[in-house]
């Protein structure tokens, strides 16, 4: 609960504040490089939760550190001081350090909002209109049917769960195949995959390097949801062609012919290469174990500093004594 | 794989599964043929060791449902998916879905969008595992 006796103390510096507050800011450049080997070594279900945990507890460290540094530059100027009851003035660092440093922290803050607001407003405005066509026509079983040539398949998620597959998906596979498409899609709406995607929506606009974060929770979703569609049909190359051929079936020709960077293949065709190599007797799952301790480090970081300026706050009203 | 010799484990394991999935598996089946299908054509096409009383079944209860239509030939009946009166509107939804170039939606999709070096990458595949 407390830290060693010699760090309060230290904890009480200022500077050393501010330079704690760094450490929830940079920790989350570690997390990429962590996710994709998690992607690779680890059962998916595992990469599922210690991927998305992780991502949130980084992304609280990330937001409690940028809110921690605009509330001491906000407190630094004379009217936000008196609005806040200060009898004392605020103890910082310099005002030259702090205030810049404030600035950029409320800005990003703001971005981060921001952006988060028009996805979330996007999504919305997404599942409803999947959500209003699946209710509209006439479901077998949990399956809804799009009458469109673009083949195309999702899990709608809600009451009642669907799955809604397009006339062009249906097309494009055979009977065999179909089975695996609908498991893996009765996969995401029983393993409650939304949520997962949600939350790696949701840290994505926290800080810039969760970004491939958020990428790395979609692929253990769809992997996850490969591997109980794999044990449904009892056939994992069998999942892996359905995935190949519905993909390919599904790729328009490239919008743009400008150059791709071909060095990272994309998530299909590591989902069809997962499917089809053997599956790994002995997982890394202590590469797990790391991310998820470096996010706890963060925010645990985040926190014990946004306690601690509180505390100051406090002595500047006066209601505590130093 | 299964396709040849549909065995014993197989027919149990289909008549065991609930109704709600193999309703979308005959659903599915229609759709893909594109034409009306009698129950033993619906049982062809599923391969998977159903009975044809349990694919008439299916059948007529989709029938009841709404979802399907059907007519008759020769001595029983073939059916087809009931088509969509407002299938413009639903081409048009569908289109606002779409629109999301990076499709980065919390809905989960079966696939995402490839890359040209993807592309070889899968057919690659393919072709190795056929």
């Amino acid at each position: 609960m407390t830290p060693a006796p010699l760090l309060i103390p230290l904890l009480q510096v200022p500077l050393l504040q501010v330079l704690l507050l760094l450490v929830p800011l940079l920790l989350p450049f570690a997390a990429p490089p962590l996710a994709r080997r998690i992607l690779d070594r680890c059962p998916p279900v595992a990469a599922l939760w210690s991927l998305t945990a992780s991502a949130l507890l980084l992304a609280g460290g990330t937001v409690a550190a940028l809110g921690t540094l605009a509330l001491t530059g906000l407190l630094k100027i004379p009217a936000f001081a008196a609005l806040g009851e200060l009898t004392h003035p605020l103890r910082t660092p310099s005002a030259r350090l702090i205030l810049p440093l404030a600035a950029l922290a409320a800005g990003l803050l703001t971005l981060g909002a921001l952006t988060l607001g028009r996805s979330v407003l996007r999504q919305v405005t997404g599942f409803r209109a999947a959500r209003s066509e699946a209710d509209r026509r006439p479901a077998a079983g949990d399956l809804c049917v799009v009458d469109s040539p673009h083949p195309d398949a999702y899990a709608l998620p809600g009451r009642p769960q669907r799955i809604v597959v397009t006339t062009g998906m249906l097309r494009s596979l055979d009977a065999a195949e179909r089975e695996a498409l609908f498991a893996h899609e009765r996969a995401h709406n029983a393993g409650r995959h939304h949520y997962f995607l949600a939350a790696a929506e949701l840290t994505a606009h926290c800080h810039p390097a969760l970004r491939p974060v958020r990428a790395a929770i979609r692929l253990a979703a769809e992997r996850a949801a490969d591997e109980v569609a794999a044990r449904t049909v009892g056939d994992r190359r069998l999942t892996a062609r359905a995935i190949a051929r519905a993909a390919l079936a599904s790729t328009a020709p490239p919008p743009h012919s400008s150059v791709t960077p071909g060095v990272a293949t994309g998530p299909v065709p590591h989902r069809v290469t997962a499917l089809l190599s053997p599956v790994p007797l002995r997982p890394r799952t202590w590469i797990a174990a790391l991310l998820t301790t470096c996010a706890l480090l963060s925010s645990a970081t985040a926190a014990t500093v946004a306690l601690q300026v509180h505390e100051n706050i406090e002595i500047a009203q006066g209601e505590t004594t130093d | 794989m299964t396709d040849e010799k549909p065995g014993e484990m197989s027919d149990e394991k289909d008549e065991r599964r609930p109704s709600g999935e193999l309703e979308a598996a005959v659903l599915a089946a229609l759709w893909a043929a594109g034409a009306p299908l009698t129950p033993s054509q619906v049982q062809t096409e599923l391969a998977s060791g159903l009975a044809r009383t349990t694919v008439t079944t299916i059948l007529s209860r989709l029938h009841e449902k709404g979802t399907l239509e059907r007519e008759r030939q020769g001595r029983g009946y073939a059916y087809r998916p009931l088509q969509d009166p407002q299938g413009l509107t639903a081409l048009r939804m569908h289109g606002e879905l779409d629109r999301d170039s990076d499709r980065e939606t919390v809905l989960a999709r079966f696939v995402a969008q490839l890359n040209p070096d993807d592309e070889q990458v899968l057919r690659r595949l393919l072709e190795d595992g056929e």
